[in-house]
Formats: C-alpha cells, sequence, structure tokens
C-alpha cells in the first residue's frame, strides 16, 4: 500500500510554520518582493524557497528583514544581503535593515515544497529526510556517494548507477 | 553583566575563536594539495565551516568588548603570544592521515562540546553553538570513515595513522583543562565543563580505532599553553603568512 504522504501531498511541521508567518503577515507585499531574491549559487532558486528568510517587520521608520545562513560559513550571506536591499530600495522601501539571525538554526526542512522540485529541474538531487538520494536525471534511487563535499558546503557528490551521471545531492541538514 | 563576567565573556569568546580560525587556515592549507580534487573541495569546505565559526564568536566578543575593534582586528592584528588557541589546532596538516586523525579527535570532542554548550544560558553562544554542532556531526561523518579506511588500507597509511596517534595524543589532554575564567562562567551556566566531557571521549575513540585492531598509545605527555598564549613553534609561522596582507597593508580591504 501506498504511503498515505505519497496519496496526500503534506507539507513538514517546519515548512508550514513558515508559510504561516508568511500568510499571516500584515506586510504581504514585501514577502513578495522579496521573491526577486534569488541565492547567488543556486541559479532560479529564491531565499525564500530556500528557507534562508525568516521574517519582515516593519520598524518604527523602516523595514527588518531576518534571514539565517545555511551554513555559518556561507560566502553567499554578504551578496543576499545586498540583494535584499536592492529590491527593497528599488520599490522605494527606506531604512531596510538585514539581520543576520542564527536561531532556530537552518535545516533543509525549512525549504519549500516549490524549492525541492525547482532543484530537481537543475539536475541537483533535493533533501531527503531519509538520505534516499534520487538520481535527478533518470530517477533511478540506485546511487552512490562519491564525496561528502559537492561544488558548496550545502552539498555532496553522487554518483547515479544506473545511467551514470555524477549529481550534486543537496544534503539532508 | 558585571565586568568581571564581561570579560571572562570576551577571552571564553577569543578562546573559541582562535581554535577555530587556526585549524580553519590548516585545513585551508589542503586547498589545491588534496590527494585527489574531491578531498580537496571537502577539506576547503569543512575550512569555510571553521571559519563561520570563528567569525560568530569573534563578532561577538568585539560586541562584548564595546570598542570600535572588529572581528578582523582580532583575527589579523594579534601576535603569537595574544592568541590563546588550543595546541591541538595549530599543528602543522603534516601527510593526509595526520589531518585526519587530528580532523577525527576534534569532530569527536566539539560533537560532544557544543551540544552542551546549546544549552548555555547565553542565549546568544547557544544559538552559534546549535549551528556549530549540526557541521561538526557532519564533519565526523566524513572522518570516521576514513579512520577506518587509512588503518585497514595497506601497511603504509596504517603506519602513518600510527605514527599521527603517538604525536597527536600529547595535545589531547589540553581538550579537557579548564581555564580560570571558563570555570567561572560554567558556574553562571555559560560555558562548559570540559573535564566532564573526557571520559567520553576516551571511550569513543578507544572502540572506534579498536575496530581495526589499533591501540591508542598513552601519553605521559600533555602538552598545553594554548589558553595562556603559550605555543608550539608552529604557530608564529602560520600567522606570519595568515596576516601577512593586512601587515602590510594595514586595513587593506577586497
Amino acid at each position: 500500500m501506498a504511503q498515505i504522504s505519497q496519496l496526500i501531498p503534506t507539507l513538514n511541521p517546519v515548512y508550514a510554520e513558515r508559510l504561516k508567518l508568511r500568510r499571516q503577515s500584515a506586510n504581504s507585499a514585501v514577502w513578495d518582493l522579496l521573491d526577486q531574491v534569488y541565492d547567488p549559487e543556486l541559479p532560479g532558486l529564491t531565499i525564500w524557497d530556500l528557507g534562508i528568510l525568516q521574517n519582515v517587520q516593519k520598524t518604527k521608520n523602516g523595514w527588518k528583514i531576518d534571514i539565517t545562513p545555511t551554513y555559518s560559513g556561507c560566502p553567499a550571506v554578504d551578496a543576499i544581503e545586498q540583494d535584499v536591499k536592492k529590491v527593497l530600495t528599488s520599490a522605494n522601501l527606506s531604512n531596510v535593515e538585514v539581520k543576520v539571525v542564527l536561531s532556530p538554526a537552518w535545516s533543509t526542512e525549512m525549504m519549500s515544497p516549490a524549492g525541492k522540485a525547482h532543484l530537481k529541474s537543475i539536475q541537483i538531487a533535493p533533501p531527503d529526510e531519509q538520505d534516499i538520494v534520487e538520481c535527478p536525471v533518470c530517477d533511478s534511487q540506485e546511487t552512490q556517494l562519491i564525496s561528502q563535499f559537492g561544488s558548496t558546503a550545502c552539498k555532496a557528490l553522487y554518483q547515479c548507477k544506473s545511467c551514470l551521471e555524477a549529481f550534486d545531492y543537496f544534503k539532508h541538514f | 553583566m558585571n565586568d568581571q563576567t564581561k570579560q571572562n565573556l570576551y577571552r571564553f569568546l577569543v578562546g573559541l575563536g582562535d581554535d577555530a580560525v587556526v585549524l580553519s587556515h590548516r585545513l585551508s592549507e589542503w586547498c589545491s594539495n588534496g590527494p585527489y580534487l574531491e578531498e580537496d573541495i571537502a577539506l576547503s569546505n569543512i575550512a569555510l565551516d571553521y571559519i563561520g565559526r570563528a567569525r560568530l564568536f569573534y563578532q561577538y566578543a568585539v560586541e562584548i568588548e564595546g570598542k570600535e575593534n572588529t572581528e578582523d582586528d582580532i583575527a589579523y592584528s594579534r601576535t603569537e603570544r595574544e592568541y590563546t588557541n588550543l595546541l591541538i589546532h595549530e599543528l602543522p596538516i603534516n601527510d593526509f592521515a595526520f589531518t585526519m586523525v587530528r580532523q577525527f579527535f576534534v569532530d569527536v570532542f566539539y560533537c560532544e562540546y557544543l551540544a552542551k554548550l546549546s544549552e548555555s544560558s547565553d542565549e546568544r553562544i547557544a544559538s552559534i553553538a546549535q549551528k556549530a554542532v549540526k557541521e561538526s556531526r557532519y564533519h565526523l561523518k566524513r572522518s570516521e570513515p576514513w579512520i577506518t579506511q587509512l588503518s585497514e588500507g595497506t601497511d603504509e597509511s596504517r603506519r602513518r595513522i600510527k605514527e599521527a596517534l603517538i604525536e597527536l595524543e600529547n595535545f589531547v589532554g589540553e581538550l579537557f583543562i579548564m581555564s580560570d575564567w571558563e570555570k567561572e562562567l560554567v558556574e553562571q551556566g555559560i560555558a562548559v565543563d570540559r573535564t566532564s566531557l573526557q571520559s567520553g571521549w576516551d571511550d569513543y575513540v578507544q572502540a572506534y580505532f579498536a575496530k581495526s585492531g589499533i591501540d591508542i598509545p598513552s601519553s605521559k605527555l600533555q602538552i598545553r599553553g594554548g589558553r595562556e598564549g603559550i605555543h608550539t613553534e608552529h604557530l608564529g609561522h602560520m600567522l606570519s603568512e595568515m596576516q601577512y596582507m593586512q601587515r602590510a597593508y594595514p586595513g587593506m580591504k577586497w
């Protein structure tokens, strides 16, 4: 029998919590604007989908945007901070403060289902809770680990035993 | 927070930052020198995790200090005697076996230490530790199979593992020694009692090497002094390279 999660699409609780925060926010226009900000190392993946964008708040005379790094040494944080400011400033929002928050620590569970689907479309295997790594090219589960680190700290290098393609796996973290 | 606590906290944070930045620099020395490309990338990525960790500790330290210093001042403007890292982090990379045994030793240590530090009464420290411990757990997943592979590989790789153990065992004890300021912070629930971690560490590491039939040599020599700024002859050379640009062009930016 198929598992329930295969029959009824379910959201993991961590992402559901983020989604609730965004949906209940009075600043939905700003959240939507920030969907123009992408991770510099993962083309086409927005900071919302990746789980980096944590909160949008109105301050006394401006805006405070909370982001969280994927890994503590992630070199993309500075670029993302600049991009957030650029997008909001060009939409005529002023006094934008970007705050890097560490808690709760980022996890792949913060990623959106759309984000995971996007990863697969650019041939990066999305994170899996049981670390079952599916080849993004031929969907085979017969894959092997080549190296625990790939092109960035958040990815590992795998190879498909069926189609022999080497690919990045976005680590479950 | 009173002045004494502030001072203790500053020294504590700088010590943890120094441990991370020094090990990070050592790991980065493998960049373009790794045994093969994937290993090269892996070691550089681990170095990056440690740089991130050092920055988080230093950034908090300069906030506590409340002067105009930045994280870069701490990393690039202090001399060898002002660095307070534990000595195991500064030893040269030597060969790949040595690097992996050291990494395995510190990974096992940090997995326990940072898990405890995640419960610190200081929220900022707790959140840094929560982030870092996840990274160390991943590092351990990678250093463990290397220990097995090298221990059970060829006679040569086994010999090198054993040699690394003899040298590194002298520097392990320092991981479990408490500084005076750390002891005071433990009483306030901020720091972790390192001494409580030693027997768990010993058991884990011994059991792991026993799987490959290797005994850990017991070391009568416990070399220490890092927290007081007394270092091996290696740190000064390392810093002269790491700090070169800022020494030659003070305040230089990319």
